[in-house]
């Protein structure tokens, strides 16, 4: 059994010093180390020995498969060095081949990532429905008929009376209608994220649209104080504007919240300074805030004795014309692809 | 609300720079700014006052007027026609800082020589001190201006704007405000002193009670209603100093009766009215609701139709006003009118806004009546307006007042608790620093027989405390928000149940842009004509359309029930600047109409691709698009979310009749892919083809996958054929893919040529596949695929007449 063995060893050792191309190299790797090379067929064949000649017959295969091997790997390396590099000329500074690239609006990244943030926090997304009846609207958050606060947020209504002649149908004015819906849908504990549309019976300009975007937010639970508000809003805003933006609470009134708040940055033109950007105050307000209404929670249906919760709510245009510098908010729908794609 | 800073100072001391005083108003609720400062350039200008006049040696129209500064005398040539010995006035030294009459900039004052004469100084007019626009005359000072004083002491001011929300009628008033500055500087208030004996003090007056009769036949309407009587009065201007605090108020002076009704609005937060008694018939003051159709001239000579929901007053015989809104011109007061009824009442406020609202007369009275005023306001504000009106104007007051208070409530206490504090702003306040908050907002703190409870009772001016929390929120703005630490949620997360669509939405956006699309989002509100477009007929479309009751515009009246009209006008209106490949898409919501209900909303995305292809590279690619880019995309799309699809022929109106498929999952049709009709698009003005899709996500949803299973990544070699068919060209490939697919071993098949031309018979087409065949048990043999393959090609043969090319 030796001898076939040291016969295929010296001629495959033979045969690999001549070869000097890959794939002559490959061809030999095939007859020789193959699953089907005598080698193998050697190997395989060993079983029908006797023990004595088994035991040195596959030491020697072995020791010959490796030699083989190493053999193979060493004329492997000199084919390689040795092979001509062609010396083929790109202009690198070609571009490359273009991919289609597409953006998500600006609006909806924004959505994402203040959603995102607050998602990290706990919060749940919500949404509910933008043609809205009245009740949640209005009368659920402390708003009633001839309610003057309801004078800021002229309301679209949409053309369906009812049998007695009321028209209890509009477009929401605030995401807080949302916010409505879910204290009176949800079992507390409670931390919900609820972005939409909403709409307002206004003239556009600049800094004003008819049809734009709020994001609320709702937390209910047993033990909600105050300064959770702060610091939950608190660290959206450090998360949202940076770690270097100052944040200020102060006090403001929305029917709904109670005690209110407003949260402002500092101006990221001037920081602080003062400029036309923030109206010479040196802030910016960013949302509205406040515990929740003991009336909003028991027309709800959650227990204000029991439970304690904060609301907030902002305007979703404002976050991206802040942080890009973009002055004119009509540019989000004008669906200029031009100004979309830089997104 | 604008104010005066030096009104405010009669009330209280300010003793902090106004930029900081409007720092606290605003943190306290109250955003301030300070919006006008006057004299601020007002260095080297004093009160002086004229000692002598002389004609001017070398021109007619000009004097010489000799000013005593106090410390000294200036001549100076003068040109103003109201120059009069003796009047204090605003003299100007040389290097003062005036606004030149004429061009209106600020120049430096210089010395100059004025026909022959020197002049080193200058009196001024009100135009050139910034005051106002007069410049007829020089500014004449009242008496009492300290002489040699700085003008800036004596004159200048600042005025602060004040945002007061809806919840703060109290703060829609000097003294309001000044309460709020007292409490937040620590600082005490000066009220007013009125003489409280001036009304009916002399035993001669008559009892008012004889001469005015007051009812109040609609009480849920009117709470209270206080009248005073004045007879005698001159009705003459108010005096300088009202006039200019009106003005800065924003209010134009009319007389001294007005005026004070006003003046003390702006002071008190109180409206008044005044009548002429002598135009009130029968002497009675009637306050009821108008009769149905009943009209009333207002002050503004407007005439108002009234409804029967609207509060008026009346005399023995007409209106005389439209309650809390305006007055009417047949009781006005006029330069003839010599006695005076005094109206201070409590309105309610949701009757006053509709009212104002429906009669489309906002004012400064509505203002303050529709936020809700207490009734005891009315009293103190009467009072002080009567004593300025009998001093103003002369005239006798009648003994007493009329009070008709039907609506009186008693102000329950409210039980306040360190504990309660603390369970809503999370810090635990002492009963003696909430006592003292309270307290310096004129609350009354009683004790609660307890140590840590208050029994809270608000002044009689806020309007806006009912509860618990309305106290907690006083506590927290004077002590200060910023006051308060900040910490985060502790309690545990809530379950989470995030709505699936939620999830999808995001999911496709996301997916879409990777396939190179550009997300835009349009307005839900539309018009008919931009719909009417997607019809290729000149017929209109009549979809079941949702309305606006009151639309802004016309572009704006309809909620959109589709978004490829929006997407198409998108498309069409960037063309004009761009003409590569346009991909773009929409999700977001479509709105149909239900009974008596709120209207479907369904999350729909709607995708458009337009142009040649992909972009042309340097290296010559170029695909141009196709129905099936579209497909591809629906098919990536839908793939990728785990959906199994099928396309039939589709029925879409708008699109291409032939060239158009529905998308059918789970025997539904919830999506439509396919060429826009040429009409439509020749409606939209858009050149060359555009290929849509849209998919109704709501209706996706049942059948996106939710969990994927792990298939085993096979473990024997796959064997892959090529075959060519010859078929008749009205056979459909999926006819052919579903035979295939149909046989053991067929892993995968992939048609990779569809021909038809030279070489092959006409009315047939010749379409290539890659058959990939695998077994999840062995490797395959020649043998054994070679059977399949013969297996499918006889089957294909026998079912659809298909030849084996080449």
């Amino acid at each position: 059994m030796l001898e076939p063995l040291e016969e295929l060893r010296v001629n495959a050792l033979k045969e690999l010093g001549g070869i000097n191309n890959s794939k002559e190299l490959e061809t030999w790797r095939v007859r020789y180390l193959g699953k089907k090379s005598g080698l193998t067929q050697i190997l395989r064949g060993l079983a029908s020995l006797p023990l004595e000649e088994r035991k040195t017959a596959g030491a020697r295969a072995n020791e010959i498969k490796a030699e083989l091997q190493m053999g193979l790997s060493a004329s492997i390396e000199v084919v390689h060095r040795r092979a001509p590099v062609r010396e083929e000329q790109i202009d690198i500074t070609l571009p490359g081949r273009p991919l289609p690239i597409g953006h998500l609006h600006p609006i909806t990244q924004t959505l994402d990532e203040i959603g995102d943030i607050f998602i990290s926090m706990g919060f749940q997304v919500v949404e509910g429905p933008e043609v809205e009846w009245e009740y949640y609207n209005f009368e659920a958050l402390n708003m009633p008929a001839e309610h003057p606060a309801r004078d800021s947020q002229s309301t679209l209504w949409v053309d369906y009376e009812t049998e007695r002649a009321e028209r209890p149908m509009l477009l929401r004015t605030q995401g807080t209608a949302i916010t409505a819906r879910v204290i009176e849908s949800m079992a507390p504990p409670i931390r919900t994220i609820e972005p939409g549309r909403v709409y307002r019976r206004e003239a556009t300009d600049a800094t004003h649209l008819s049809i734009y975007h709020n994001i609320d937010g709702l937390a209910v639970d047993k033990g909600i104080t105050m300064v959770d508000l702060k610091g939950t809003l608190y660290e959206f805003a450090r998360r949202y504007f940076g770690e270097e933006r100052k944040v200020r609470f102060r006090c403001d009134y929305f029917p709904f919240v109670e005690p209110g708040v407003e949260m402002a940055i500092d101006c990221l033109v001037c920081n602080g300074a003062g400029c036309r950007l923030c109206g010479n105050s040196g802030w910016i307000e960013v949302l509205g805030a406040g515990m929740t209404h003991p009336e909003v929670l028991r027309r709800g249906g959650i227990d204000p004795e029991v439970y304690t919760s904060f609301a907030f709510g902002m305007g979703v245009e404002r976050m991206p014309m802040l942080r890009y510098g973009i002055d004119d908010i009509r540019l989000f729908y004008g669906s200029d692809l031009r100004f979309l794609r830089q997104f | 609300m604008k104010v005066s800073v030096n009104w405010l100072k009669e009330y209280v001391d300010i003793t902090l720079p106004r930029a900081e005083i409007a720092e606290k108003l605003t943190m306290a609720g109250l955003e301030a700014e300070v919006v006008e400062v006057i004299g601020e350039r007002w260095d080297n200008i004093v009160v002086g006052q004229i000692t002598a006049i002389n004609p001017h040696p070398n021109a007619d129209r000009l004097r010489l007027a000799t000013v005593n500064l106090g410390t000294g005398e200036e001549t100076v040539v003068c040109g103003a026609p109201n120059l009069t010995s003796g009047d204090k006035i605003a003299f100007a030294r040389v290097g003062a800082q005036l606004i030149d009459g004429h061009s209106g900039q600020v120049a430096t004052l210089k010395s100059a020589r004025i026909r022959g004469v020197v002049s080193s100084g200058m009196v001024c007019s009100e135009k050139e001190l910034g005051i106002s626009d007069e410049h007829e005359g020089i500014m004449v000072l009242p008496d009492e201006a300290p002489l040699g004083a700085p003008l800036a002491d004596y004159l200048g001011d600042a005025i602060l704007n004040l945002e007061v929300t809806p919840n703060r009628p109290d703060c829609l008033s000097v003294i309001g405000i000044a309460r709020e500055v007292a409490a937040l500087t620590g600082q005490s208030l000066h009220l007013p002193e009125v003489a409280t004996d001036l009304i009916g003090g002399e035993e001669v007056a008559s009892l008012i009670e004889q001469q005015i009769a007051v009812a109040i036949s609609a009480p849920d309407l009117c709470s209270r209603y206080c009248a005073s009587l004045i007879t005698g009065v001159k009705v003459a201007e108010s005096p300088r100093w009202m006039q200019q605090r009106l003005l800065a108020g924003g209010m134009r002076p009319i007389n001294n009766i007005v005026d004070v009704t006003n003046y003390v609005m702006l002071e008190y937060g109180q409206p008044l009215h005044a009548f002429d008694y002598d135009r009130i018939r029968g002497k009675r003051i009637i306050v009821r609701r108008a009769t149905r159709g009943e009209s009333l001239v207002s002050l503004d000579g407007v005439e108002r139709v009234l409804s029967g929901d609207m509060l008026v007053i009346a005399d023995g015989e007409r209106p005389v006003a439209i309650a809390g809104v305006m007055g009417g011109a047949n009781s006005e007061v006029t330069g003839e009118t010599t006695s005076i009824v005094l109206e201070s009442a409590s309105f309610n406020p949701s009757s006053i806004h509709y009212t104002g609202r429906t009669l489309r007369l906002p004012s400064e009275a509505c203002m303050r009546f529709e936020r809700g005023i207490r009734a005891e306001m009315t009293l103190p504000a009467l009072e002080r307006a009567t004593q300025l009106m009998a001093q103003l104007a002369g005239g006798e007051v009648a003994r007493g007042v009329v009070d008709v208070y039907p609506g009186r409530v008693e102000t329950e206490p409210i039980l306040l608790s360190t504990a309660e504090v603390k369970r809503l702003l999370g810090v635990d306040f002492s009963l003696d620093r909430i006592v003292s908050a309270l307290s310096s907002l004129g609350f009354d703190c009683q004790p609660a027989g307890s140590a840590s409870a208050v029994l809270v009772t608000a002044p009689y001016w806020r309007s806006d405390i009912h509860l618990a929390v309305d106290l907690i929120e006083e506590v927290a703005r004077i002590i200060g928000y910023d006051r308060l630490p900040t910490t985060m949620l502790s309690q545990p997360i809530p379950r989470q149940n995030p709505e699936p669509v939620i999830g999808l939405k995001r999911e496709v956006r996301h997916r879409l842009a990777a396939y190179g699309f550009q997300e835009v989002i349009t307005y839900s509100l539309t018009s008919l004509e931009i719909l009417n477009k997607l019809s290729p007929e000149s017929h209109p479309l009549e979809p079941v359309l949702l309305r606006l009751a009151n639309p802004m515009t016309v572009e704006q009246e309809y909620l959109r029930p589709n978004l490829r009209a929006n997407l198409l006008a998108t498309l069409a209106a960037n063309r004009r600047h761009e003409d590569g490949t346009i991909t773009l898409f929409e999700l977001g919501r479509i709105y149909r109409p239900r009974t008596h209900d709120l209207p479907d909303e369904r999350e729909v995305v709607c995708g458009l691709l337009s142009g040649s292809g992909l972009e042309k590279s340097w290296q010559g690619r170029d695909e141009s698009l196709d129905f099936f880019a579209a497909k591809g995309v629906v098919e990536g799309l839908l793939s990728q979310l785990g959906v199994a699809a099928s396309f039939e022929p589709g029925l879409d109106e708008g699109l291409h009749s032939s060239k158009q498929a529905a998308i059918v999952i789970g025997g539904q049709r919830p999506g439509v892919v396919g060429e826009l009709h040429p009409r439509v698009l020749a409606n939209f003005e858009i050149v060359g083809a555009v290929y849509l899709f849209e998919i109704d996500l709501v209706a996706l949803l049942p059948f996106t996958t939710a969990h994927k299973m792990f298939q085993p990544v096979p473990r024997f070699p796959a064997v892959v054929r090529d075959i060519a068919l010859v078929i008749d060209a009205g056979i459909a490939h999926q006819q052919v893919l579903d035979i295939i697919k149909g046989f053991p071993l067929v892993e995968q098949v992939v048609i990779f040529d569809v021909y038809s031309g030279e070489q092959v018979p006409a009315g047939k087409k010749s379409l290539a596949y890659r058959i990939t065949f695998q077994s999840p048990a062995h490797t395959l043999t020649d043998d054994e695929v070679n059977q399949v393959q013969e297996q499918i090609l006889d089957e294909l043969s026998r079912e659809l007449g298909a030849v084996r090319r080449g």
